[in-house]
């Protein structure tokens, strides 16, 4: 008997005025009895519409069945059959526009609970201290991968399972990419990051950390001297964007990129920390995508007082609704339909004192289809702030494409590759940020799952 | 890990190291540099190569102690580690087509014009070297710089050795009488590049400054290393670290180097601190 209770099960969070003062995971997870409430509203319907919302085509109903009668353990197999990272996904995945998005039970009140019901049994799997896979016989084939974000985390486990022998290349001094780098640890703890990584390399990936494709080693020279049947670029979007106003390489303004870094990779939030982290005392975040909420809850948490500015309205912030309404239960302020003109530094300085801002309005829709916001002449207005961060969105770092030759990149700079992940260079694929752009975590290990379907194809099928 | 395979002290403050990092020994070239982390909880510095040797696979870095990471770097032992050593990062020095150039360096900043200049001397191009310190006690690389030049001018702020007074003072001399120079390059502390960079300027001569700006993964991933040249923003780690010496915004630079000021001051002492309790 299905429960037809409209709601979802609630996720138990911590308290928003307790939260905004720690670094600690905001949402709780489900206990074993909310899990059950919650799959019992899966109702199993025919078309399964959910599935076809999810990057990876992961067997939805069929995992939201084994959790209503507490297979738990098989849950977490269905998930895996088709997701490498399901405790990752489980977090970060906007499932609201994906597999949430096409529930029957979403038509009348709210769609099930997918997305907490997969981190339910990634976690309860994790608990269960599982064994990791084992290591499969090696087919001798060797793959290398560049970026241990995602995209790449995904293509080498796949890879791995057949038995192929993968080596990550990753520029940092420690693997997971934006996983570690951009995603804060109250969102995303990075003992779990850890663990899926530890997890690859039982299955005989190997890791090489510090090196930097394009400059230590290049993508040639991996295809040649080292030895690699193919190399898969998952390289990631890493190169901030700025708005090339006036006042803007101040003292005090710096990419979200720089801010994300500093506390998530750096561990600057740390007491005792090596790295520095600005403290400030006013805040400004600039953009409205998810690395902005990441940058404005971080900033808070380091005792700011946080405005965010983003120059079109609520119902066009490109961030997931869960985090926009965590940032405002956290006391974030917004400054919708609104654009920084001019960074501004205090008398004699060159330290930010706040910035010149003018009112935008919604005009005719652009190119993406979203309505272009328009200037109001004089309109502008000071907001105060000793602290300005800009996150614009990010694109494809330039290292390798200048290094590789015969590798073809599209305008934005994203790398050209097929469906199936082929670039325009014989044995060179890519997916990911890489290829897109900025996107998302699930869109890019689907990437990474397609470039590994086909890697296997072409080297068995040239056998 | 990163084994350091000798230490040597230069002048009480400053000391060579030569780390074990064969890919990087590869490549590396004169005017790139490197990010290193001590230990599992360092943070990123970056360092200028100072010299690298692909067939022992080492290279080398010089470093003065100014702040807490560089302390803990100057506690590492010969035939000890450390964590990271990633690199080469930046664009090499260029020098194409240049047949008489001048080098102007400062302080630790002759570390890193060092291999600048012999670069440029095994290339057959002829070489000046102004080279400045405080004082005689913490003179570095005086012979090397000698091997390597055609000139070499020895500055001292208090006159302690070779000629009294700035680099520039020996630049101006230097620029007098030598009327085609293919280009000045300067390291060393960002004001004295300013004001080579102004000097060079009324004669008309072409600068290259060498930047090593706040950034953390070296990679054009954090936008920390900032620069205004000639009113566009460059990044020092991918588009530098070298850039044109009359086009650069040093007062908005050396302000942006004050970021974390009082981190580091406070970093500095309680390493310095850390190591007396040891010593203790």
């Amino acid at each position: 008997m299905p429960n037809m209770s409209l709601k979802k099960n609630p996720m138990p969070s911590q308290e928003p005025d307790v939260r905004n003062n720690n670094f600690e995971e905001v949402a709780l997870g489900y206990t074993e009895e909310m899990a059950l409430d919650e799959a019992a509203r899966c109702l199993n319907c025919k078309n399964h519409p959910c599935v076809s919302g999810c990057p990876v085509g992961i067997n939805i109903p069929g995992f939201i069945q084994k959790i209503a009668s507490g297979d738990f353990e098989g849950a977490y197999g269905i998930i895996s059959e088709d997701s490498a990272l399901p405790a990752i996904c489980g977090r970060v995945c906007p499932q609201e526009s994906q597999c949430e998005k096409n529930c029957v039970r979403g038509i009348k009140g709210e769609p099930v609970g997918i997305g907490r019901l997969e981190r339910f049994a990634a976690d309860t799997h994790m608990k269960s201290g599982a064994a990791p896979a084992e290591r499969p016989a090696s087919n001798g084939h060797r793959i290398a991968v560049i970026g241990s974000g995602p995209s790449g985390l995904t293509c080498a486990g796949d890879l791995a399972r057949k038995g192929y022998e993968v080596t990550i290349f990753e520029a940092l001094h420690t693997p997971g990419g934006v996983l570690v780098y951009g995603i804060p640890e109250f969102r995303l703890p990075k003992a779990i990051v850890r663990r899926e990584i530890e997890g690859l390399k039982a299955l005989g990936v190997k890791i090489e950390t510090n090196m930097i494709i394009g400059k230590t080693l290049s993508v040639d020279e991996l295809l040649g001297d080292m030895g690699f049947e193919a190399v898969f670029i998952g390289s990631g979007a890493g190169l901030p964007q700025f708005m090339h106003i006036p006042g803007e390489n101040l003292r005090g303004v710096l990419s979200a990129n720089e801010f994300l870094t500093r506390i998530n990779l750096m561990g600057a939030f740390k007491e005792g920390s090596a790295t520095p982290v600005m403290h400030a005392a006013k805040t400004i975040v600039v953009g409205g995508g998810n690395v902005a909420m990441d940058a404005a809850r971080c900033a808070k948490r380091l005792g700011a007082d946080v405005t965010v500015v983003y120059r079109r309205s609520e119902a066009e912030l490109p961030a997931r609704k869960e985090e926009v309404e965590h940032a405002k239960e956290e006391g974030i302020v917004f400054s919708l339909l609104c654009n920084p003109v001019e960074i501004l530094a205090g008398e004699g300085t060159k330290q930010v004192c706040g910035a010149r801002c003018i009112r935008m309005e919604l005009g005719e829709p652009d190119a993406s289809g979203r309505r272009r916001p328009v200037e109001i002449p004089g309109s502008e207005f000071v907001i105060d702030a000793d602290c300005v961060i800009m996150a614009l969105g990010t694109s494809p770092n330039p290292l390798i494409k200048s290094t590789t030759e015969g590798l073809e990149v599209s305008r934005r700079g994203g790398i050209v590759a097929d469906e199936d992940g082929r670039s325009s260079k014989a044995r060179v694929y890519a997916g990911g940020d890489a290829v897109t752009g900025s996107a998302t975590v699930i869109l890019a290990m689907g990437a990474g799952k397609k470039a590994a379907a086909a890697i296997d194809r072409d080297i068995m099928g040239a056998e | 890990m990163y084994r350091i395979v000798t230490r040597t002290p230069l002048n009480p403050s400053v000391t060579k190291i030569e780390v074990e990092a064969p890919y990087v020994a590869a490549k590396a070239q004169p005017g790139q540099f490197i990010i290193l982390r001590v230990d599992e909880d360092g943070e990123r510095v970056p360092f200028t190569i100072s010299d690298s040797d692909p067939v022992k696979g080492t290279v080398s870095i010089i470093f003065q102690v100014v702040g807490g990471s560089t302390e803990k770097l100057n506690h590492v032992p010969e035939g000890g580690y450390i964590a990271d050593f990633a690199g080469p990062l930046g664009n090499p020095t260029e020098t194409e087509g240049i047949k008489k150039v001048c080098i102007v360096g400062g302080g630790v900043g002759n570390a890193i014009a060092y291999p600048v200049a012999k670069k440029f001397h095994q290339i057959g191009a002829e070489v000046h070297c102004v080279i400045g310190f405080k004082n005689k006690d913490i003179i570095i690389l005086e012979d090397e710089f000698r091997a390597a030049s055609d000139r070499l001018i020895v500055m001292t702020d208090d006159g302690s050795y070779g000629m009294k007074g700035n680099v520039t003072a020996g630049l101006e001399i230097l620029l007098k009488e030598n009327s085609d120079y293919d280009e000045v390059i300067t390291i060393g502390p960002m004001i004295m590049m300013k004001f080579v960079s102004l000097m060079t300027k009324q004669y008309g001569v072409k600068t290259v400054a060498s930047m090593a700006p706040i950034m953390i993964d070296g990679t054009g991933m954090c936008g920390g290393c900032r620069v205004t040249v000639g009113g566009e923003t460059k990044f020092a780690c991918v588009d530098g670290p070298e850039f044109d010496g009359h086009l650069i915004d040093y007062d908005e630079a050396m302000d942006r180097m004050r970021t974390y000021f009082d981190f580091e001051r406070k970093a500095y002492d309680e390493a310095c601190n850390l190591f007396k309790q040891e010593v203790r």
